[in-house]
């Protein structure tokens, strides 16, 4: 007879869904949001948005609650499948943190298109829960059941508009050159199984470790895996060549959406390289350290050449993030010391950029759905003529995000930069470091042609952009802390340090 | 010591800003009163400076770096909140106080749109430049070094004339270009000293025995300071800049933005890279030679009054880096008097293009003639302004063109004939200038009515006047300031230059080679690791 020691077992599930509370109460509000919108009347639809926005800060709320009991130490939970650990913390709120911001400038642009539905707060929680389990899972199937929740609930949002074709299309796109990915990445996945008997990504990185200690580097099928796995994380992240998807999909989505993709998506998928390329693939970082330089060498000149002549503004923050994904892959090029050893400031540049971006770049974003008015997108460069007289403020606002954006002091995205050009030179990159710091000067271009649009040119357009008291609250929010990570930016250091130097620090 | 002896500094760099801050709460539809908050606070800028005229301890034995103030700032990069002045940048501070108060006087009438921001980024541009002067951190420096280049985008851009967005963002990209090879070359520093502390590292110099390195270091913050002089042949943002930019945004930018440039030569490269300034100073050298004739040549054919005043930056700017790199006691001296001169006449010259814009709205110098019958007053001051630039004798010019001459004398007789003809060709375009909008018959009708000066015209005119006699007649207080950090920084290239007795001038020129040639036999220094400590600075994260 076998003795099933159920008290052990339910001790053991008991600690396990602790351990996952912030998505459950994710996936429970995204539900529950899906129910209470049946009891709304038409015109009481953006109440889901407080719904939602509930959900998040309950989330939030066990997130803290789990950080402040965990000491800094890592945990497993479900047999060893997900890690709870600084990591996930870290890239949990910042998850969070653009969910909540995302919805807040959601709320007004819906409804002016008129698409307030329940389902659209709810698939953003269900996007955040796959982005969640991205963070924490340690596990191929896991991570892969996540990065698909994350993305089906990302290709419905993009085509969220049924009536725009702009949004049918780029939904489609995104679908079709999202399914390609995933295959590709799931070849890889099988192939990392093929070569260990598991799934467990430790168990993994020791059999890697172990065949690339027997047939050295040139090992082919550690290659082919490496290989695959890269480029589906590659396309998640629209770093070149797997970028064509970004632009028209940033287009076409409702402009909250583009935001979101562009910022929650991104982070979440560098979580997940973050997570296979220091555990899994670690032995053999000295070969991907190369793909990752050129990866990221070719996505700085393609973003750049083709936002030089970009009429529209979403098209525009489109190419300009394939660039920032450029920085962001070269601090990691510069986490890897020419020995193969860890360097730190590499890690920590990309971990505070990742989550200064989530801030400012959502403010340009949130910027442009503001010109959103009856008849106008408010996404033609044009659009923005004369702000400063219609609106100063979020002319200002704008102009702080740009100058973030394009890395001018004393903004967030000057230090992000900064600390990614120091970790290239501290590990020898200098040509990298050279070549990245000279990019800087056509993003300056391009980013002011929208600042000499708004605070030159004279308005062409007589409606004076009205701010609702979300769109306020969420405006305050990305420029205090892309201000405040620019002029005192050591806590945000000391966050970024110690999330990503805890669990990888070896 | 006393309270306001450290925080000073602080107080003089944040006194505008503040202004500027309390100017977002004044709503936009009432302009004079920002006109008002605009000028109390550009004169409390200057006050607050004022102090330090009597505080500032000029002797051989006092402190490198007085006023010092310094607080941690970012832990986790090691970067600090350091202001200090030395000799230098006192007279750059004070140059900046003085400009920046008659800058935002002049804009009075001039600017009648939008007058709120033009206030407001006028107070910010004052703090982002005295905040470069007073940085001893490196990142501090930079972060004011760029920060400054908004505000002055937005004079240009959005006060400007016609072509103003190509002259803004040309301005942008090519101070940008050099600034962003600087901000290289400072984290490539920290690599090898494990400090942004500016006081630190001019205490130990790079010198030969980095090699390689120091040349790359050397160059890389010579173009972001030679793009900002700017030098031969990096000057091409500068005619376009000065031409589109509103008056107050010229007499910054000539009167204070470029020099940066030569505050950057002298504070970073030649004390800290000594052995690539000699072994390089011959590039610089004939770049500001030709900078020097070329400029003036161009100013000839102007047609354009303010274009006419731009390039004459050029050639005069030639002779602050002329004077910069001769390394001679007198060259130095010479080129830091020249610079504040350069505020003072170039200033006054843009006021007075200025001062005729807004009477007639046309800078051609063809629309002009014979307005010395009108305007009287204004044909005195102009006059005497035009005579302090262009060298005359009791005034500025002449003592700073003269000293850098004699310096560069010391090293080569050629070099100094071809500054001696910069001279000349200067007295003629700016006589021929004058000539040809003052003098002659009154061709253009419109000129036969034209109101004289008025009485803030001479408000923003008659200190620069004052402080051009001034210091044409008794500089010596300036060379007092000057005479310790001009002789730590030709300790620095030159070591024994001083302790040689009854050298001749002469005999000084022969000397040099030699002098030069032993530099790489210096013992190296105990406090310079050569090879970095890779395992250091990852604990340093932490």
């Amino acid at each position: 007879m076998l003795q099933v020691p159920w008290q052990d077992v339910f001790e053991q599930t008991r600690r396990d869904f602790v351990f996952i509370l912030p998505e459950t109460v994710l996936a429970c509000f995204g539900l529950g949001t899906l129910l209470l919108d049946f009891f709304l009347m038409k015109g009481e639809k953006s109440w889901n948005s407080l719904t939602a926005m509930v959900g998040v800060i309950m989330s939030g709320a066990s997130l803290v609650v789990m950080l402040r009991g965990m000491g800094g130490q890592s945990y497993s939970a479900f047999g060893n499948s997900i890690i709870i650990d600084p990591f996930f913390i870290f890239f949990g709120f910042i998850f969070l943190a653009s969910t909540a911001l995302v919805i807040l400038i959601s709320v007004k642009y819906m409804e002016i298109e008129r698409e307030q539905h329940g389902e659209y707060y709810a698939l953003m929680l269900f996007a955040t829960v796959g982005m969640m389990f991205l963070a924490c899972g340690n596990d191929l199937i896991v991570l892969f059941v996540a990065l698909e929740t994350m993305a089906l609930s990302f290709y419905v949002l993009t085509g969220f508009l049924r009536r725009d074709r702009k949004s049918n299309e780029a939904a489609m796109k995104y679908v079709l050159m999202g399914a390609f990915s995933s295959g590709i990445l799931a070849y890889g996945f099988s192939i990392l199984y093929g070569i260990s008997g598991s799934t467990n990504l430790q168990v993994i990185a020791t059999a890697v470790a172990e065949r690339t200690s027997r047939f050295g580097h040139g090992d082919v099928l550690t290659i082919l895996a490496l290989g695959t796995v890269a480029a589906g994380v590659f396309f998640k992240i629209a770093a070149v060549p797997f970028h064509q998807w970004a632009p028209d999909v940033y287009e076409g989505a409702p402009t909250p959406i583009s935001a979101y993709v562009s910022v929650a998506s991104k982070a979440a998928s560098f979580a997940l390289l973050l997570r296979l390329f220091l555990t899994v693939f670690w032995p053999v970082n000295l070969d991907w350290v190369v793909v990752m330089e050129a990866v990221a060498v070719l996505s700085l000149t393609l973003g750049t050449l083709a936002a030089l002549n970009q009429s529209n503004i979403k098209r525009l923050l489109a190419y300009s993030s394939i660039t920032q994904v450029g920085y962001i892959l070269l601090g990691l090029v510069a986490a890897v010391n020419p020995d193969g050893t860890l360097h730190q400031r590499g890690l920590q540049a990309m971990a505070f950029y990742l989550f200064v971006y989530a801030f400012f770049n959502t403010g340009a974003f949130a910027i442009v759905i503001l010109l959103r008015h009856k008849g106008v997108i408010g996404d033609d460069i044009d659009d923005l003529n004369g702000l400063i007289q219609r609106n100063p403020g979020a002319a200002v606002l704008m102009l702080i995000f740009l100058l973030s954006l394009a890395g001018i002091p004393p903004t967030a995205g000057f230090f992000a930069k900064l600390l990614v050009f120091w970790a290239l030179i501290e590990t020898g990159h200098t040509y990298l470091a050279v070549l990245s710091v000279l990019y800087i000067l056509p993003a300056v271009y391009y980013y002011f042609r929208l600042v000499a649009a708004m605070w030159v040119r004279e308005s062409t357009d007589p409606v004076r952009p009205v701010i609702s008291i979300a769109q306020k609250f969420a405006l305050a929010a990305m420029a205090i802390v892309t201000l405040a990570a620019g002029i005192f930016p050591e806590q945000f250091l000391r966050l970024a340090t110690y999330s990503l130097l805890a669990p990888f620090g070896r | 010591m006393l309270f306001s002896d450290s925080h000073i500094l602080s107080t003089i760099l944040f006194t505008p800003m503040v202004g500027a801050i309390l100017m977002l709460f004044i709503p936009r539809e009432r302009p004079d009163l920002h006109r008002w908050m605009g000028n109390i606070f550009g004169i409390l800028g200057l006050l607050v400076s004022l102090p330090l005229l009597w505080r500032f301890n000029s002797a051989m034995n006092a402190p490198r770096f007085q006023f010092v103030t310094d607080s941690l700032w970012i832990r986790s990069i090691g970067a600090h909140f350091t202001l200090g002045i030395d000799g230098l940048s006192f007279l750059l501070v004070m140059l900046t106080t003085v400009l920046g108060p008659i800058a935002i006087l002049s804009s009075w009438s001039a600017i009648q749109k939008r007058e709120k921001e033009y206030y407001i980024l006028l107070l910010l541009l004052q703090t982002g430049m005295l905040g470069v002067f007073m940085s001893l951190d490196f990142v501090l420096f930079y972060v004011f070094w760029e920060v400054m280049l908004v505000p002055m985008y937005f004079l240009i851009a959005v006060w400007g004339s016609e072509r103003r967005l190509y002259a803004a963002i040309k301005f942008f990209l090519y101070t940008l270009a050099g600034s962003v090879l600087m901000l290289l070359a400072i984290l490539a520093i920290y690599y090898y000293r494990g400090t942004f502390d500016i006081r630190e590292i001019l205490m130990h110099p790079f010198t030969a025995q980095y090699g390689w390195l120091q040349k790359w270091l050397f160059w890389g913050f010579f173009f972001a300071f030679a793009i900002k002089v700017p030098m031969f042949p990096f000057h091409t943002w500068l005619p376009d800049a000065h031409t589109e930019a509103p008056t107050a945004g010229s007499v910054i930018l000539a009167g204070v933005l470029l020099k940066m440039g030569t505050y950057g030569f002298l504070r970073f490269s030649v004390p800290m890279f000594p052995d690539a300034t000699v072994k390089y100073r011959w590039i610089i050298i004939v770049l500001s030679l030709i900078g020097i004739v070329y400029g003036a040549l161009v100013c000839m054919m102007q047609k354009d009054m303010k274009r006419l005043i731009a390039y004459s930056s050029v050639s005069h700017m030639g002779f602050c880096t002329l004077g910069i790199f001769a390394l001679t006691p007198l060259g130095l001296s010479g080129s830091i008097i020249q610079q504040i001169n350069h505020g003072i006449s170039t200033g006054a010259l843009f006021l007075i293009v200025g001062v005729l814009y807004e009477r007639r709205h046309t800078r051609l110098i063809s629309e002009f003639g014979g307005l010395s019958t009108p305007m009287p007053n204004f044909a005195a001051v102009y006059l005497i302004v035009t005579l302090s630039s262009l060298g005359m004798p009791l005034l500025n010019g002449f003592i700073g063109e003269f000293t850098i001459l004699r310096g560069v004398f010391e090293v080569s007789w050629q070099w100094a004939a071809w500054g001696v003809l910069g001279v000349i060709l200067g007295a003629a375009y700016l006589l021929w200038l004058y000539q040809r909008v003052m003098f002659g018959n009154i061709t253009n009708p419109a000129n036969e009515h034209l109101p004289d000066l008025n009485a803030r015209e001479y408000a923003t005119l008659l200190p620069l006047v004052a402080l051009a006699f001034w210091i044409g007649i008794y500089p010596k207080p300036l060379f007092d300031v000057l005479d310790k950090p001009v002789h730590e920084l030709v300790e620095r290239v030159h070591p024994g230059y001083y302790s040689a007795p009854a050298l001749t001038p002469r005999a000084a020129a022969e000397a040099e080679a030699p002098i030069s040639m032993a530099l790489p036999a210096k013992v190296p220094l105990a406090k310079a690791p050569l090879v970095p400590s890779s395992t250091s600075s990852p604990a340093e994260v932490r």
